[in-house]
This record gives structure tokens, C-alpha cells and sequence, in this order.
């Protein structure tokens, strides 16, 4: 047994501060720590090659670009589904949670069978035209053909996939100006216009 | 294979290393004691393990689940309600979903910080309305002890003079949120008692610990310390004494005893070389979670302890009790299209409704508090983001419509999460499965468990309630009231982590396993300190009160020990 020894456990807390000295947290340092948190992370990112799929075919993930992009498509605030690498997080989750892999497989199957019967060619091979009829058949809740039902289901757990890696990656985070995630010295807190907004105001102001 | 016997006879051995092992651990190692403290898990540095600050594309998975992390990946907790290689069972027809944490500090590292007291009626229920039974100790006993926790941990709050609801020592408040301010204007005209909310996270500096920095991500581990943890707050001051050997890695198999009945030490397998290793101790405390010390007593058999260790009442794993818990979302168009700013702020909501009724005047005995979800402010997207939004904009679709209205409808969905007092019942209980063990060989727990008509009456309550506030707000719930017969939505017995009871306190040794210094009854070198000894559950979170009570028995131990009296 290697028991972790009192030395080497007092090094795990030697920076936990035990004095009683008051300590204020600048944003200075907060920032710092931070920055090094990040640059880590980003560093470990940088490191990959070119994307080649472990989970996905050549076809399927062609399939899911399009269909990703059809879900989440670039518009003057940001960027399509596979401009924010969608389809490379979805790769990564069929591996990360195997659970979900005969849905997946099975859902784009089941789009290319619409596409075959309507238009005898796969989905990615049909025209813009011809895949919004498809997805209008299978993305309106309570509008769906009970013919399509199992289609409607695949649809919406890949929005729902697909929204995830969208709105979690750095461009969707940006356009969703979300503000946080940072130190913030002092907690003052809403703006007066996001009060204003719901009609409420803080106790004497 | 031999049994690895150390020489070295400790003055305490306490399993555990979380709310009631690490508290156990400061006050006895600062009493003079010298401690071995085991922990079933791998050791965690905050300041280097944690994720704050982490943004989710730091990670191909988005934060989304692991096996080990079932609150995301960037959680502070290493554990689960399914941990591979130890199992746990169910009596046929019955569901208790069992979480534990396995890792220095415990289920500490993530737990939700809120900080409340129990009140002088949670202590003598049975006195109030004739059901379960009145703890051996009053308000007044631990009042002490909870003063003495805010001192030395921290905690914001404010002053409200409720009854039942003690305040603290507190340090101030947070500000609310601008659409918590939104929920307190519908609560207030309801008559629903909506205060700032009760959490061990520092506001300002304290004790040579820094102030929070409002990044919201307390379950992710505080790299400052800045809010409570055992290995933050407790843990440090016990290894700054010298006397303390935290041994991690370390699944306890039994508490070893000796011809006069007294316990000499733990016996534990060694996770890592799975070979079986003997401390020895004049004195063991048991804070391994409430069902874990259970199991750790029911294990202990020997000649002269043939039901397990300090059982002849049969009452060890008896009077388990969770907390109730459901939650009711609701979609307010008020708060659509919201205006961007830094909603973060601390770890937690900064505002929740204590128990405000009176259940004389109710079909149920027990009562819960509401716990204002995070729905309602933007935080840091994670994996899951906004799923299903045909929830929101009624049809799903695709398309630039769709991208708008995930837009137009983040931060719009409030939520409420009520946490309410179950009544503890005799077909609630963990008892050892008769034929399972785990990888290491140890003999596994079967949970048995029923909510009766209080818990389900009390669920109804809850789901009438929360809709009523959504509809005050102007807004819709996102899912229909679930049946009776799914009890309204009530979730399965372990699933809020508020487990306690099995290893109940008492004046009478027939009835109870501990005597009210949370000493076992048949066996004066034995405590427990986690949330076992508790006699009942409350309306409130229970860690506050496991810590004060730890405090307690570990003062008591300290003050005995110097008297040689154990």
C-alpha cells in the first residue's frame, strides 16, 4: 500500500491560504488565473489534424453536415451548424455514449428510405427543394404523418444534438452574447435595463 | 493473502472524508488526537482539478455526462448513482436510486451549498403531530454548534425572524437576480414567503479565505475556496496540526472488534492493490454516508455482534429517509428576448421559499421549501442546451426561424424544485443482500422503498403550487401534472442526496442504535458523524445540520477521551 503521506498531503493544501489576514480577490488576479486555465486547454485543442470520422461513414457524414446545416444555417448574426464543427461533436458523441449510435445510424437511414421512395437518390443528392419537403414532413411537432413518426423522432433528438454542439461551441456562445463565465469583483447586480425589461426594480432604488 | 497489520495505534480512525468525516477530522486532530482518516476514493485538489472557468468547447463532449461524472463532465464530484464494481440492489417491486461519491472531501465537492438549519419543531415532530419519533437532543442542544459552524465555515442569509427557519450568523446576501426579483413580486402576491437564500459561499473575505468571484460555478469545485467543501475548509486546518494520515483508496470492509466488545480499528481493501489492510484505533467514528456506515455495521459480524455491529435493536438501516423532490418548469413570455448581461452571480438561486404553512390546516403532515431553478438566467451553455424546443416555440422546425427562436427563448424558463420532509417508514430500509457482493468482495446493500400518502399528498401540493406561480408569472408549465399513479412526479427515493436515518440516535437503546452523543449504545469507542444518526428528516437541506451535529460528537469525543472515559 502506498498511503499518501502527511508531507506529500500538506503539499496538496500548501496553497490554501490558513492565515487569518483578510484577502481580497482583485480581478487582476482573477483574470490571471483565468487566462492560465484557459491557454492549458486551448493549447491541448490546437494540437489535432485534419477531421477524419471514427463513428460515421463518408455518407452518413456528409448527411449530417447537410441536415445539421439545414437545422442551424448561417445567417447575419453567425455562422451554419458546420462552420461551428457540429458534425465533428456529434462523431465524437456516438463514440462518447455508444448508447445512441443505432438511433443515429438508423434515423439517417430512415431519411435516406424517405428520400429513395420519393426521389429515388439518397438524401444528400437531392436539391435544396426537395429536402425542405422532407424535413417539412418530419420537423413540425403535431403536423407529422403518422407514416413519418419514427422520422419525426430521429429529427428531433438530432436538433436537439445539434443544438448542443451549436450553441456550447465559441460561436454560438458569441452569438448568444452570453457575458459570463468571468471573475467578477463585486456583485452588484442586474443592469437597469434588464430590469426595466421585467418590470421590476431592486428594494430602495 | 495476509492481512497488512500496521504497528501504529491511532487515537481515532474515521472513514470518510466528506461534511461529517472532515469536520470529525479537525476538531479531534486539534483536541490532540492523532487521526487516520480513510476515503473509499482518489485524492482531489480543487485548485488543480477543478473545471471552473472550463468552457464547454474546452471539451469535445460539451460538459455533457461521463459514467463517473452524472452531473457533466466538468462537475466537482466523482461518483454516481452507478458505480462499476459496486453494486447495490432493490427488494423486488421497490426503487432507491443510491448516489455516492468516491474522492477526497466526498459528495462536498458539488453539493448544492445550501445552508439551512433545522428548526426547533424538525427536532420533536412526534411531539407535534404523533408521527416517527422526537430526537434525543432539542434545538437548544445544537443552536452551539450551528453558531459555531457559521463562524468557522461561512454563510450568506438575512435576518427574517421565521418561525422555525432559525437565522445564522450570516454574512451578507447577494443581490437577486433580475428575474428572481420577477418570481418574488408573484410569490408576494401569493403569500408565499420568498427570502434570500441560506448558501455556505463567501461574500466577502473570511477566515483567510478569499470571496467568491460570482462565476456560478460552485459544483464545479472552487479553485479560491471560496465556498464550502470539506477539503476547502476542514481538511486543511486537520493536516496543518500534523496529526492527521489521510489514507485514500480505502474501501472500508468492517470494524474489527475485540473480546470485550470494543472496536479496535477498520479493516479495508486497498482499491488500488486490492490487498486488505488493518488500522488500528482506541476510537472509530464512521462518516461514510449514512447507508454506507449502515452497511459498514451490518457487515461487522462476529460471535459476539451475530446481527452486526451494534444492532441487537435491528435497527440499523431502518428509518432511511430522502428528501421528496419534483420539479415544474414553466415557459414566461415576460422574460423572452431577454437583455444580455452577466446573470452568474453566486453558485446557487440568491432567493427560495422556506416552508411557509401551516399543515395543521393541510392533507399532509411534513413540509417542503422551494428551490428557485437555474433556468431563468443565461448561464454558460452546456450539452443539453434548450433540448426539445418544441417545448418553447410549440412546433420545433428548422431553419432560420428555428435559430431566432433559440434566441428569442433562452433564459425564459423558470423553474421549481421542491424539497420536502418525508416521514420516516417501516418498508424504508437497506438491509445486506443476502447473495451480492462487490469487487472487492464485500457484501452489497438492498434498498426497500415506498413513499406513503404524506409524501404523495405533499408531491401534489408541490405541482399545484409551482403552476400556480408559473401561471402568476404570466406563463405556462412545459409539461403536463403527472397522474397519481406516477405519484405527480415525484422522483424516485434517492435521487435529491438527502439520505439519512439507518443508524438512528436515541434515548432508548431498543429502539435506536445511538445514544444522543451519537455513540453507539452497545459499543462506547463507536460514532457515527455522518447523517445516520438523524432521527428525522426536515423541509431543509441536511448538510448544515450533519456538520453541527459532527461537531458535536467530535467535541464529545474529545471531552470524554481527556476524562479516559472511552
Amino acid at each position: 500500500m502506498k498511503p499518501i503521506s502527511r508531507r506529500k498531503a500538506l503539499q496538496l493544501f500548501s496553497s490554501v491560504p490558513v492565515t487569518a489576514a483578510a484577502i481580497v480577490w482583485t480581478s487582476s488576479e482573477t483574470e490571471a488565473a483565468q487566462v492560465q486555465a484557459q491557454a492549458a486547454r486551448r493549447q491541448a485543442a490546437e494540437r489535432g489534424s485534419p477531421f477524419k470520422p471514427k463513428f460515421f461513414t463518408t455518407h452518413e457524414y456528409a448527411t449530417v453536415t447537410v441536415l445539421a446545416d439545414l437545422i442551424i444555417p448561417r445567417d447575419e448574426r453567425s455562422g451554419s451548424a458546420s462552420d461551428a464543427g457540429v458534425p465533428e461533436f456529434m462523431d465524437f458523441m456516438m463514440i462518447d455514449q455508444p448508447v445512441r449510435q443505432t438511433g443515429m445510424r438508423g434515423g439517417l437511414a430512415f431519411i435516406d428510405h424517405i428520400c429513395d421512395a420519393r426521389f429515388d437518390k439518397p438524401f444528400i443528392e437531392c436539391t435544396d427543394d426537395e429536402r425542405k419537403q422532407v424535413l417539412d414532413d418530419l420537423a413540425y411537432t403535431g403536423k407529422v404523418d403518422s407514416a413519418f413518426a419514427h422520422g419525426a423522432a430521429f429529427f428531433s433528438s438530432f436538433r436537439d444534438l445539434t443544438a448542443s454542439g451549436f450553441w456550447t461551441s465559441k460561436m454560438g456562445i458569441e452569438d448568444l452574447q452570453y457575458l459570463g463565465n468571468r471573475p467578477v469583483a463585486e456583485w452588484k447586480g442586474c443592469p437597469s435595463e434588464a430590469l426595466e425589461h421585467l418590470g421590476v426594480k431592486y428594494e430602495g432604488e | 493473502m495476509q492481512i497488512i497489520r500496521e504497528p501504529k495505534v491511532y487515537d481515532v480512525c474515521i472513514v470518510g472524508s466528506g461534511a461529517g468525516g472532515g469536520m470529525a477530522a479537525k476538531v479531534l486532530t486539534e483536541a490532540g488526537a492523532e487521526v487516520a482518516l480513510l476515503e473509499a476514493g482518489t485524492m482531489w485538489d480543487t485548485e488543480k482539478d477543478s473545471m471552473m472557468f472550463a468552457w464547454p468547447y474546452d471539451s469535445p463532449r460539451r460538459g455533457a455526462a461521463t459514467p463517473e461524472k452524472p452531473f457533466g463532465e466538468f462537475d466537482g464530484c466523482i461518483g454516481g448513482w452507478d458505480i462499476d464494481g459496486e453494486p447495490y440492489t432493490n427488494a423486488p417491486g421497490t426503487t432507491f436510486d443510491w448516489f455516492r461519491a468516491r474522492m477526497l472531501g466526498g459528495r462536498t465537492n458539488h453539493w448544492g451549498r445550501i445552508s439551512l438549519r433545522f428548526g426547533p419543531d424538525d427536532f420533536k415532530r412526534r411531539s407535534i403531530d404523533g408521527l416517527g419519533d422526537d430526537w434525543p437532543i432539542t434545538y437548544d442542544d445544537l443552536k452551539p454548534y450551528y453558531d459555531k459552524l457559521d463562524q468557522l465555515v461561512g454563510i450568506f442569509g438575512s435576518m427574517e425572524n421565521l418561525p422555525n427557519e432559525p437565522d445564522g450568523i450570516f454574512l451578507p446576501p447577494p443581490k437577486p437576480r433580475c428575474y428572481e426579483l420577477l418570481v418574488k413580486q408573484a410569490c408576494d402576491r401569493l403569500a408565499i414567503t420568498c427570502i434570500p437564500s441560506r448558501l455556505s459561499i463567501l461574500t466577502r473575505p473570511f477566515n483567510g479565505r478569499h470571496a467568491c468571484h460570482y462565476c456560478g460555478q460552485c459544483g464545479r469545485g472552487c479553485q479560491v475556496h471560496a465556498n464550502f467543501s470539506s477539503p476547502s475548509v476542514l481538511l486543511p486546518p486537520a493536516l496543518g496540526t500534523g496529526r492527521l494520515r489521510i489514507i485514500s483508496n480505502a474501501m472500508a470492509r468492517e470494524v474489527t472488534t475485540n473480546e470485550n466488545g470494543l472496536a479496535t480499528g477498520i479493516s479495508y481493501v486497498n482499491t488500488q492493490d486490492k490487498r486488505e489492510y488493518h488500522v488500528r484505533a482506541r476510537i472509530v467514528v464512521l462518516a461514510a454516508s449514512a447507508c454506507e456506515s449502515a452497511r459498514l455495521l451490518l457487515n461487522s459480524k462476529s460471535s459476539r455482534f451475530p446481527n452486526g455491529l451494534a444492532n441487537a435493536s435491528d435497527t440499523v438501516g431502518r428509518y432511511l429517509t430522502d428528501s421528496t423532490g419534483l420539479t415544474v418548469r414553466g415557459y414566461v413570455p415576460k422574460m423572452a428576448n431577454g437583455v444580455p448581461h452577466n446573470e452568474d452571480g453566486v453558485g446557487g438561486m440568491h432567493l427560495y421559499m422556506p416552508w411557509w404553512l401551516d399543515n395543521k390546516k393541510l392533507d399532509f403532515p411534513r413540509g417542503y421549501h422551494i428551490e428557485l431553478g437555474a433556468g431563468g438566467r443565461r448561464g454558460v451553455p452546456s450539452f443539453g442546451f434548450m433540448g426539445n424546443i418544441e417545448r418553447y416555440n410549440g412546433v420545433g422546425g428548422y431553419g432560420k426561424t428555428l435559430k431566432n427562436d433559440y434566441r428569442k427563448f433562452w433564459g425564459s424558463v423558470v423553474s421549481f424544485s421542491g424539497r420536502g420532509e418525508m416521514v420516516a417508514n417501516d418498508d424504508s430500509y437497506c438491509e445486506i443482500d443476502p447473495s451480492v457482493v462487490d469487487k472487492y468482495g464485500i457484501p452489497v446493500l438492498r434498498f426497500h422503498w415506498k413513499w406513503s400518502d404524506y409524501e404523495i399528498k405533499q408531491a401534489k401540493h408541490m405541482q399545484d403550487t409551482f403552476r400556480e406561480i408559473i401561471q402568476e408569472l404570466g406563463g405556462a408549465p412545459l409539461e403536463a401534472m403527472p397522474a397519481r399513479d406516477q405519484h405527480y412526479g415525484l422522483l424516485n427515493g434517492g435521487r435529491i442526496i438527502h439520505e439519512v436515518g439507518a443508524t438512528r440516535m436515541g434515548d432508548d437503546p431498543k429502539t435506536s442504535v445511538l445514544n444522543k452523543n451519537c455513540q453507539a449504545h452497545e459499543v462506547k469507542n463507536l460514532f457515527v458523524a455522518d447523517g445516520g444518526p438523524f432521527v428525522s428528516n426536515a423541509d431543509k437541506n441536511v448538510t448544515w445540520t450533519i456538520l453541527a451535529l459532527a461537531m458535536r460528537t467530535s467535541e464529545y469525543i474529545a471531552q470524554e477521551r481527556s476524562r479516559l472515559s472511552i
